[in-house]
């Protein structure tokens, strides 16, 4: 006898699409969900359990947890000004071309000519399910550092190269949120508008688009996050964000083992204080936009 | 569009020996039926007989594989055939209202005569208003779809139809989603226009409504038509088996 089994509900790994991403899909908000999920007081307790180590580690060496912490102290205006703001810019600008190309992207893949539905499909499906680390090295080795148009030369620094890498993903799976959210209006929309003579265009425009914006909102609130959570991956690529700046900072301080949860957890504090409040909002709307209908 | 020699002698609809077909299933085998100006054509039979797919091929929104269809003598099975111009003179009224949801109900009647036809929007906002009150829906102008009751929504998408002058209007159970003390309302709006003149044609399970409005009653099963007449006759003479066991059922 054969046993039906369906993907969407097992917790088997084995049984998941090959393609199943910790992420979830684009047009869930498992991330979101998690993270809201975490109660207020969440990152306090991350504080206490980034106090732990150096304590257990302190006996080691001379070298004090007290003065991590005051060397943590020291650096901490530099991490923030010079360091997180840089993932927050990079994470801003992601998203705006990201958000740019990737509704032309889904709009792409619900047009009727077909060499365009097909080429704009193949694209989403391909840097959706590409690691981001991969993309982001193919752009960053494959970009030219400068560019020059006439007598001008333009450098163009790593960290704009490591937003066109970001971008990448971002534009296709806001791609699938915008297809998933055009195709989520009834076709009883889009006979209505053909009955009133309206072309594919107005239709679109007028009809479909309007309707289904406010429930991309969630999704591409839960993108955004992701992504933020995701910049660090730039300081591989000798980006100087929050954790590139946190290691030289160590660096300088004589690399003491101590440094390394004071610094670190610091980090991932601020990535908490930064991303949870915009979990919690993608909750409430999408909500609120759920019982509108 | 150039209306091919048609006066209003002819037919204004003309459907000749059409067949559709989604994948292997004929809905149609070959219907023929023709629609003069001012007529109401109601057309019953069982659920599945094709019905409502052979009234969504006459404004196009499925294909036809075979026959024709002519509209004031423009041919629906071309392929060169100018859609828009087309349900510029075919309405339709559909089973789920599909009014637009994130507009009020004068909004929905409007937009299409002043996006579609780039009518000045004075003069078609004073059109809207009166088909608000020609479908009793004074007062009701900016409630949202989403506040109005089944049988309102019903008749702001028969008035949003109207707002285009059509020259024939096409009711697609238009009743069948509604409660049954909202269906009078929407049926008496339908009568109205019956009795004012306007070509309809209507796909009803309502058979007192279809007796009481109906010039010509078409009564169809399995894609062809089994048989048709004047109200007077259809009913009480009904020959044919299938004909006779569905109007038992149903009456």
């Amino acid at each position: 006898m054969a046993i039906k089994l369906d993907n969407s509900q097992t917790d088997l790994p084995v049984l998941k699409p090959f393609n199943y991403s910790p992420a979830g899909q684009p047009g869930d908000l498992q991330f979101s969900r998690w993270l809201a999920e975490v109660p207020p007081h969440g990152f306090i307790g991350l504080l206490l359990l980034a106090c732990l180590w150096p304590v257990i580690a302190a006996a080691q060496s001379n070298f004090t947890t007290t003065q991590a912490f005051e060397a943590l102290w020291r650096w901490m205006p530099f991490l923030l000004t010079k360091g997180f703001l840089l993932n927050v810019v990079v994470s801003f600008l992601t998203m705006l071309i990201g958000t740019i190309a990737g509704i032309l992207l889904g709009l792409g893949q619900i047009s009727p000519i077909n060499w365009l539905r097909r080429s704009c499909w193949f694209i989403t499906q391909l840097f959706r399910n590409s690691p981001w680390l991969v993309l982001l090295f193919i752009v960053m080795l494959a970009f030219p550092f400068e560019i020059q148009i006439g007598d001008t030369i333009i450098p163009i620094p790593d960290w704009m190269k490591a937003v066109f890498g970001l971008s990448l993903p971002i534009m296709a799976n806001i791609a699938e949120v915008v297809r998933g959210g055009v195709q989520s209006v009834s076709t009883g929309q889009w006979e209505a508008a053909e009955s009133l003579a309206y072309t594919r265009q107005q239709t679109l425009w007028m009809i479909i688009l309007p309707q289904c914006f406010k429930r991309m909102i969630p999704p591409w609130m839960n993108w955004y996050a992701i992504l933020t959570m995701a910049t660090p991956l730039i300081s591989l690529l000798g980006v100087e964000e929050i954790i590139t700046l946190s290691r030289q900072a160590m660096e300088s301080e004589d690399n003491h083992p101590e440094l390394l949860m004071p610094f670190f957890g610091f980090s991932l504090v601020i990535f908490f204080i930064y991303c949870y409040p915009i979990a919690r909002l993608t909750m409430k709307l999408e909500k609120r936009f759920n019982v509108k209908g | 569009m150039t209306t091919h020699n048609w006066t209003p002698d002819q037919p204004l609809i003309s459907i000749r020996d059409v067949h559709k077909s989604f994948g292997d299933l004929e809905v149609l085998k070959g219907i023929t039926l023709d629609v003069r100006q001012g007529e109401v054509i109601c057309i019953i039979g069982p659920s599945g007989s094709g019905k409502s797919t052979l009234i969504r091929c006459i404004n196009a929104l499925n294909p036809i594989n075979s026959g024709s269809i002519k509209v004031e003598g423009q041919e629906v099975n071309d392929p060169k055939l100018d859609k828009l111009a087309l349900r510029k003179k075919v309405g339709m009224v559909f089973q789920q209202y599909n009014l637009f949801p994130h507009k009020t109900a004068l909004e929905n009647i409007m937009m299409a005569p002043v996006k579609v036809l780039n009518e000045p929007v004075d003069e078609v906002e004073q059109r809207a208003r009166k088909l608000m009150k020609r479908v009793n829906l004074i007062g009701k102008e900016d409630a949202y779809p989403g506040e109005l009751s089944g049988g309102q929504q019903q008749r702001v998408a028969i008035a949003r139809s109207l707002a285009m002058n059509p020259d024939v209007i096409l009711f697609d159970e238009v009743t069948a989603a509604l409660d049954p003390e909202t269906v009078n309302e929407v049926l008496l709006a339908i009568k109205d226009l019956a009795q004012d003149g306007m070509t309809c044609i209507l796909v009803t399970h309502e058979m007192g409504f279809a007796r009481e409005v109906a010039d010509h009653i078409y009564f169809t099963d399995r894609g062809v038509i089994v048989e048709h007449g004047p109200p007077a006759t259809f009913f009480t003479e009904a020959s044919d088996p299938r004909t006779q066991e569905f109007l038992s059922q149903i009456l």
